[in-house]
């Protein structure tokens, strides 16, 4: 195969608007396309995708790919993975990108495979080694443990990022680029597997993933009871309630509260840790958190160590003066 | 209707041990892991056992494990044989070590190949140690069967699995025809303990050790000469513990002080 050229960057459309990640990833893919003298493109997949097109190219991408058929109007994996493989046969990418999403993580690896090549998972970081012009892709593993660097074989270079983890670029209407709509020939029998029904999942308040600022709770909550106060916390400051894996453990909080490398993975501007020790699961969690407060009667915990600021005391006593000033100065 | 189930678990150090028990060797680029620290079965795999067993209770049927690496521990890799599982088959070898996803697929799906016949493999959403989430869709895809990722709840209705999987958004029941992969989220519930009688009745199973030859691979396929990626550096960043402890005249005016302090440095 010829030495592939340019990003291509998988663009995903949630409630009718192109997703911040596929935003991101544009902002992320065009660093590493202009390091490499090459272009940032876009694929854009669905039965009616051209809406998306000019907000793709205002927020960087040099080329729009759009493969548009009724049949991939809903997400399927087999249908979409069909269509990004057709779509890398025509324009034979050096590097492809997905998000860290629900789709990127089954897809990436999913495409590789049947390519033939490796495929990196869960970026946070991402550059070109100026020498080999090859990906380098920067992940935690062992549980946020540690972190690795790795070169995928094979083209192209696929990875998918972690949400957050690079920044859009400023929107621009005045960029320009070109559009071109790629005939996938996805047909009813590629696809095997039949959604049956899609469900919401209800949440009071704000949702985590999306939260600009999350309060936790860890084991030291001690039961039900203590996230109630956190919730108070949470409503004056507009926050998600969220949690370590103790309290999901124990049932007092629901599992889709936990944060953490089995949870979710989230980046807020602010994360307030109560009664939490900080493990390296939980830390894989919010470690991209801009500012982390500890409030925890030990010490030596964990989470003092990743925090900006701290109080070492009893929840119990710590949370109901702060919740009161915190209003105060939140109304004031 | 009795279902053949395939249960790919993996033998991995103890994710929720201390962080200090994982050192980085910067010499050999390899993870160290503390002498005390034990190996388990990496969590996820353990829901996928769960979802196996849920489904032989209800209908019937088998389920076969499959582990691979070098030195296997028995007592920790007949841990889904002690909650009820009836065959293990181990890819036992020094040539399966420091393999990709890559690697790893290719050997266990020779191996299903060599089982022949399954309605369901299961397994873990994504491995406790290296984290990527990557073998299970390998393995559906090198055997061209269909996948459904990230599910809190299987059930089989004749030929069809129904799948409630975790979405974006919240859930989406999915159906596939079988044979198909899945794998499984801690969301399923909380795998079961084994008892007495499961553990005496695992003691008992020999589990069958394939080297690569047996599964028709040769070395240079496998392990660390199999991979489609290169770890170019592993690493630990230094932490520096540089967080600043608020203080009062008691607790509670710490507490404000905290409050105050946020207000400061403008993220409230």
């Amino acid at each position: 195969m010829a030495e592939g050229k340019g990003v291509l960057v998988l663009g995903e459309v949630v409630e009718g608007k192109l997703a911040p990640i596929s935003l991101e990833l544009l902002g992320g893919g065009k660093k590493l396309a202009s390091d490499l003298g090459e272009e940032v493109s876009i694929i854009l997949i669905g039965d009616e995708v051209g809406k998306f097109s000019s907000e793709a190219i205002f927020f960087g991408a040099d080329k729009v790919y759009m493969v548009e058929s009724p049949l991939l109007k809903d997400y399927q994996i087999d249908s979409y993975t069909s269509a990004i493989e057709k779509v890398v046969q025509e324009v034979s990418p050096r590097i492809l990108l997905m998000g860290q999403t629900f789709t990127g993580r089954e897809l990436a690896p999913k495409l590789a495979f049947r390519l033939g090549v490796g495929v990196s998972t869960d970026c946070t970081e991402l550059s070109i080694d100026p020498d080999t012009k090859e990906l380098m892709g920067t992940r935690s593993v062992y549980g946020g443990n540690a972190r690795a660097i790795f070169q995928t074989l094979g083209q192209p270079q696929i990875a998918t990022v972690r949400m957050k983890a690079m920044s859009p670029l400023e929107k621009d209407e005045g960029r320009k680029g070109e559009v071109k709509t790629i005939d996938a020939g996805i047909t009813e029998d590629v696809i095997r597997t039949k959604v049956l029904e899609r469900g919401k999942e209800e949440i009071e308040g704000v949702k985590l993933e999306d939260a600009d600022v999350v309060v936790s709770g860890g084991r030291g909550m001690g039961g039900p009871e203590g996230f109630k106060e956190l919730q108070d916390l949470a409503g004056i400051l507009k926050a998600a309630v969220g949690a370590s894996r103790p309290p999901c453990d124990n049932s007092w909080v629901p599992s889709t509260w936990q944060v953490g490398l089995t949870g979710k993975i989230i980046s807020p501007t602010l994360y307030i840790a109560v009664a939490l020790s900080g493990s390296s699961q939980h830390m894989a969690g919010c470690s991209g958190s801009k500012t982390i407060v500890a409030i925890n009667k030990d010490p030596e915990a964990n989470i003092f160590k990743e925090a900006t600021v701290g109080v070492v005391g009893d929840w119990k006593q710590i949370i109901p003066p702060f919740t009161k000033k915190i209003k105060e100065l939140v109304s004031g | 209707m009795a279902v053949n189930i395939i249960v790919c678990a993996k033998q991995i150090p103890d994710p929720e041990a201390p962080p200090a028990s994982f050192k980085v060797d910067p010499n050999t680029n390899k993870m160290v892991v503390a002498s005390s620290v034990s190996s388990v079965i990496s969590p996820y795999d353990e829901n996928a056992m769960e979802a196996a067993l849920r489904i032989r209770d209800k209908q019937g049927g088998k389920i076969t494990v499959i582990s691979l690496g070098n030195k296997l521990q028995r007592d920790v890799v007949k841990k889904p044989l002690s909650m009820g599982g009836d065959e293990l088959i181990l890819l036992d070898d020094e040539a399966f070590e420091e393999g990709d996803a890559w690697s790893t697929a290719f050997a266990l799906t020779s191996a299903i190949k060599k089982i022949g016949a399954y309605d369901l493999i299961f397994c873990g959403r994504v491995g406790g140690d290296w984290d990527q989430g990557q073998v299970g869709l390998a393995i559906a895809e090198i055997l061209g069967i269909p996948v459904i990722t990230i599910a809190k709840d299987v059930e089989i209705l004749d030929t069809k699995a129904k799948v409630t999987r975790l979405t974006a958004e919240g859930y989406e029941v999915v159906e596939s025809p079988t044979p198909c992969l899945i794998t499984v989220t801690s969301e399923l519930g909380e795998p079961r303990y084994p008892t007495l009688m499961g553990i005496r009745k695992a003691g008992k199973i020999q589990p069958t050790v394939w080297k690569p030859q047996d599964i028709g691979l040769s070395p240079s396929e496998v392990g660390a000469q199999g991979r489609k990626s290169t770890l170019i550096k592993l690493f630990q960043p230094v932490k520096e513990a540089k967080c600043e402890i608020i203080e009062g005249e008691n607790i509670g005016e710490a507490a404000i002080n905290l409050a105050l302090k946020l207000r400061e440095i403008k993220v409230i």
